[in-house]
């Protein structure tokens, strides 16, 4: 195995002996699904939504929600404590670049989110009868463009957070309005119009809509995707500017 | 041949000059300590060494390489133990010497390395259980694990127990007969007397002495201070009668003779010459901390 490749499995282990990142990383959005599918007002179509039912609309808010987790409060966590705690710094008197270690560490990340929302598309499925993504192609590029996006946004996090702690809380503090515009309080169908136009613009807004639409069968808007790209260019831009080895 | 050669080199953060004008050697198969106090520009002179700063003039070259623009090599044969360099908690012994294995061309057999460093019991123990003696272990074999022709170690013993010190110093010793060149960073003057063959001592960014413990300490200082307590009354006038002796003090039973030179055989002749024996007899000789304080006028080691 080469050095990237074992760097990687060991990121996804030290990932999964954090009891919190896999409860709130992996386990949270397939039993949020859980819980909304058990009421039973949820899992009636709703003329207001187009026929569509409150179920239907939260699936891909959980994928959203798995996606801001570990893109602004798990990942960047983890990178902020290795640069506190000088495991880049060691790591650069090696042959291996600490910039690997990142990337180890953003696909660690990234797979458990796979694997998540893998597990709640199978819950909403199986137990509520949630429809399967219908544009599967659309639905995979909204979700790998949302992902980069906001795993960027956690790059700058990472980035200007002076230890993990302060990490931890930049990226809280950012997980509540990215969820809030996803449409994770009210979803957006229900938001009132402004607040939806500033939704379309916010990540996990244009995210939560691409990925929607692709569920339901259509190509996701172009307005959406160029958001996302947006994001993407912006955050990363930033993240490379930013980030501090040290 | 020198490994390592360090010629003025000068580093600057903003306005302040952490070091000002450093200049050493350090041959093939020694243990070079750098040594100084707390802020001296010690740190800064060895992450200039592993090419994780860039000076702003002056040249080094390590095994003929130019840290900076040859990295990739210099890595490849240079194992750095950095002060403050953890690892992730969660990590087991095992995994961080395997993926760090993994890093270099020539990555060593890590299961022998971690059986020379008193490591293979704790394989399976995670980096957050393991004590502050066997961190420092597992820190030296992931510096060693590439098998490097020199080892930088900086600031090794800070914060261990004296069994674990002492421990260390023989394992350094070890790392020293397997061939490996070692440069020691520390602020214990004890430490540099105990393991290194020669010494820069640094102080505010400037070498201001290089060379052995011993030659340094004789520079300083060539006196020697004999305490012995005799089992019969002895005569000041006799001992100062010795060519070799400076100072007599007797106080309590005690006494205190100061010289240079061969002192301690030309004071056991005159005892032995009048058939009196030297109770508690000891032999002070100035250290490295004062040679520290000769040189600098300061004594905060």
């Amino acid at each position: 195995m080469n050095s990237f490749a074992k760097l990687t499995s060991v990121e996804i282990k030290l990932l999964l002996r954090e009891p919190a990142a896999v409860f709130f990383g992996v386990a949270f959005a397939p039993i949020l699904v859980v819980v909304l599918g058990s009421i039973p007002g949820f899992r009636k179509p709703v003329a207001d939504l187009g026929g569509a039912r409150v179920i239907d609309l939260y699936v891909p808010v959980c994928a959203a929600f798995v996606l801001a987790i570990l893109g602004v409060a798990v990942v960047p966590t983890a990178l902020a404590i290795y640069r506190e705690r000088g495991v880049l710094r060691r790591m650069s008197t090696t042959p291996v670049p600490p910039a690997r270690l990142l990337g180890a560490n953003l696909l660690a990340g990234l797979a458990m989110g796979l694997v998540a929302i893998v597990a709640l598309l199978a819950v909403g499925r199986i137990a509520f009868g949630v429809a399967l993504p219908r544009q599967l192609l659309g639905y995979a590029l909204a979700l790998v463009l949302a992902a980069a996006a906001v795993f960027a946004l956690g790059l700058v996090v990472a980035a200007v957070a002076p230890s993990g702690k302060a990490s931890s809380v930049i990226g809280n503090l950012l997980f509540f309005p990215l969820m809030f515009f996803a449409g994770l309080y009210v979803p957006r169908e229900a938001m009132p119009h402004g607040l939806r136009q500033v939704s379309d613009y916010t990540p996990l807004g244009a995210g939560v809509q691409a990925l929607r639409d692709a569920s339901t069968g259509s190509w996701p808007h172009a307005t959406h995707l160029a958001v996302l790209a947006g994001y993407l260019a912006v955050f990363s831009l930033a993240a490379a500017r930013l980030f501090r080895w040290e | 041949m020198d490994v390592i050669e360090v010629r003025n080199l000068r580093k600057r953060y903003g306005d302040q000059v952490a070091v000002h004008d450093v200049s050493f050697q350090v041959a093939h198969g020694e243990i070079f300590g750098i040594l100084g106090p707390n802020g001296a520009g010690k740190t800064t002179t060895v992450e200039c060494l592993s090419g994780l700063r860039t000076p702003d003039s002056g040249s080094v070259r390590v095994l003929g390489l130019d840290p900076r623009r040859d990295r990739a090599q210099v890595r490849e044969r240079v194992g750095v133990q950095l002060q403050e360099s953890q690892l992730p908690d969660k990590i087991k012994v095992r995994e961080a010497l395997d993926l760090y294995a993994s890093y270099y061309a020539r990555g060593t057999e890590w299961q022998a390395l971690a059986g020379e460093l008193g490591l293979t019991g704790k394989l399976d123990t995670t980096f957050g259980k393991l004590s502050g003696g066997q961190r420092q272990r597992l820190s030296i074999a992931l510096a060693l694990i590439g098998d490097p022709r020199v080892a930088i170690l900086d600031e090794l013993t800070t914060g261990l127990d004296p069994q674990a010190r002492r421990d260390t110093w023989q394992l350094i010793e070890r790392i020293r007969d397997r061939g490996v060149t070692v440069v020691l960073v520390t602020h214990f003057m004890e430490e540099a007397q105990r393991l290194c063959d020669r010494i820069a001592l640094i102080d505010s960014g400037r070498v201001v002495a290089t060379g052995t413990p011993a030659g340094l300490v004789e520079k300083v200082s060539a006196e020697q201070r004999i305490r012995f307590r005799p089992s019969a009354a002895l005569d000041d006038r006799d001992l100062l009668d010795l060519p070799e002796v400076t100072a007599v003090e007797q106080h309590g039973g005690q006494v205190v003779v100061t010289g240079t030179g061969n002192v301690l055989h030309a004071v056991t002749s005159l005892l032995a010459h009048n058939q009196i024996v030297a109770a508690e007899l000891r032999v002070e000789q100035a250290s490295l901390d004062d040679v520290f304080i000769a040189l600098t006028g300061r004594s905060d080691s």
